[in-house]
């Protein structure tokens, strides 16, 4: 596939990992410990593990696994609320797919449909307000989640749906910004991380100077990079050369993706439809302040929100639950005291089991289970 | 979520609603083009674009000057390296 198979190349990564090798000892650090770089980003995650990225690179560079998963950070009570809105008889219910196995305090999304909740997983917000036309004596709900890269298109659906003037069409607005969850992580006294790799997509919303903060404020280099294994090795590079030199800076590694200024059309509509929670919930996280958008008035007749009632309820995870852990990079997935035993992708217990983009799920399905189980054996012994 | 995929802008649909035809690895499907068309970059202007999908938006046209760049940097330091090497291990008796 064009702009993906040469992001694959294996020559370009034995020249990138040759590279790593050679810079690494010139870091000081590294004598006594190794480099922690947090890549964001879900879909990195997936990447690092699909392609054995982490047992490529020297011991001298580890790589923490960020909380960059929209699905995961769920927390139990929204799911809660799809349920409740999705078991309305007037409502058809339309997610994307990954959110369905996400589960809830009772269950999840396909076990109500399988109840009998009309519940559709769609692949494009414009595909649930085409529901919308061809149902209009049914309410059709879309489950709006994910970082800034699909506030757009969600923002985009709904301007086209008050153009259309379609009355039975509204969201349930989950959409969590990036730039506050970074600023958490970094905040926090337990991490110690010595460079960033960037949601490329965020940032080819966005652009680079939300991003300037990480390198100015916190000095810590951050780039920002693409997702195929290519991209994932040049970053690491590019971050391994910034702190051998004694630089932080931001860089864009994406540039073929990503435009300085981000998506401008994008952000406009985001702009209009969108503006920031004082607090948003984020499981194992807690509550971070401005770190969700809600609807503005001017389009709150798309509020699921305002049009329909819901529990609304704070629902902690079960107490076993390690979750919050391994979203702020503390534990390894397979650290965690359910990990391959009550918890697996068929019966997950958190959404880190559940999505695609999940640390755990990567390490279950990508890595070496043996190994994993092995490692988690002498770990609790 | 995070997860694009090129394709390749083959016919415009309805250009009042930014929608084309976009192919995407021998698919062909509807997608709006809303977040790329400009005054400077007309629908139109658009067929033949690569642009990156994601959830049924083309999110940004690659810039293919841009990814030959960024893969003649990389082919350059693999012959770099591989010169030193044969510097390094060349039999001089």
């Amino acid at each position: 596939m064009k702009y993906v198979d040469e992001f694959r190349d294996p020559e370009l990564a034995k020249t990138l990992l040759a590279e790593i090798e050679r810079l690494l000892p010139k870091i000081k650090t590294t004598s006594q410990r190794p480099l922690q770089i947090m890549e964001f980003c879900g879909g990195h995650t997936h990447t690092i593990f699909r392609y054995g990225l982490e047992q490529l690179l020297p011991k001298t560079i580890e790589l923490i696994h960020g909380p960059g998963c929209p699905v995961c950070v769920l927390p139990m009570g929204r799911v809660d609320d799809c349920i409740a809105l999705a078991e309305r008889p007037e409502v058809i219910f339309t997610t994307f797919g990954d959110a369905m196995r996400v589960p809830g305090s009772r269950k999840n999304l396909l076990q109500a449909k399988a109840d009998g909740a009309d519940v559709r997983m769609v692949y494009s917000p414009l595909d649930a307000l085409e529901l919308a036309k061809k149902n209009p004596d049914r309410e059709v709900i879309f489950f709006a989640l994910g970082f800034e890269t699909t506030m757009p298109s969600t923002a985009l659906t709904v301007l086209q749906a008050a153009e259309d003037n379609v009355k039975n069409f509204s969201l349930f607005c989950n959409h969590i910004t990036t730039v506050p969850t970074i600023k958490a992580i970094l905040d926090s006294p337990s991490m110690q991380l010595d460079g960033f790799v960037a949601p490329g997509h965020v940032s080819m919303v966005v652009g680079e100077e939300p991003f300037h903060f990480v390198a100015n404020l916190y000095k810590k280099p951050i780039v920002i990079t693409g997702f195929e294994p290519i991209d994932i090795l040049q970053s690491l590079w590019l971050l391994i050369k910034q702190i051998a030199e004694g630089r932080c800076q931001v860089e864009n590694q994406y540039a073929r993706v990503v435009a300085t200024g981000g998506n401008s059309p994008g952000l406009a509509a985001m702009a209009s439809v969108f503006e920031l929670r004082d607090y948003f919930e984020w499981r194992g996280l807690g509550s971070i302040d401005q770190s969700g958008v809600k609807m503005t008035e001017a389009y709150s007749h798309f509020d699921a929100e305002k049009k329909f009632s819901m529990p609304n309820l704070k629902v902690a995870d079960p107490e076993l639950c390690q979750c919050g852990e391994v979203l702020r990079g503390a534990i390894k997935p397979w650290q965690c005291q359910l990990f391959g035993s009550a918890c697996t992708p068929e019966t997950p217990m958190g959404a880190l089991m559940v999505s695609s983009e999940g640390a755990c799920a990567a390490y279950y399905n990508f890595g070496n289970l043996q190994e994993i189980m092995t490692l988690k054996e002498k770990s609790i012994s | 979520m995070c997860l694009g995929i090129p394709g390749q802008v083959v016919e415009i649909i309805d250009a009042a609603k930014h929608l084309a035809k976009v192919e995407i690895s021998g698919v062909r499907r509807q997608i709006s083009l809303a977040c790329i068309v400009s005054d400077s970059h007309p629908i139109e202007s658009c067929v033949g674009d690569w642009v990156l999908v994601h959830v049924g938006f083309a999110m940004s046209v690659i810039n293919e000057d841009e990814a030959r760049k960024t893969l003649e940097l990389l082919m350059e330091l693999g012959e770099a390296q591989k010169e030193l090497e044969a510097m390094q291990s060349s039999e001089q008796n």
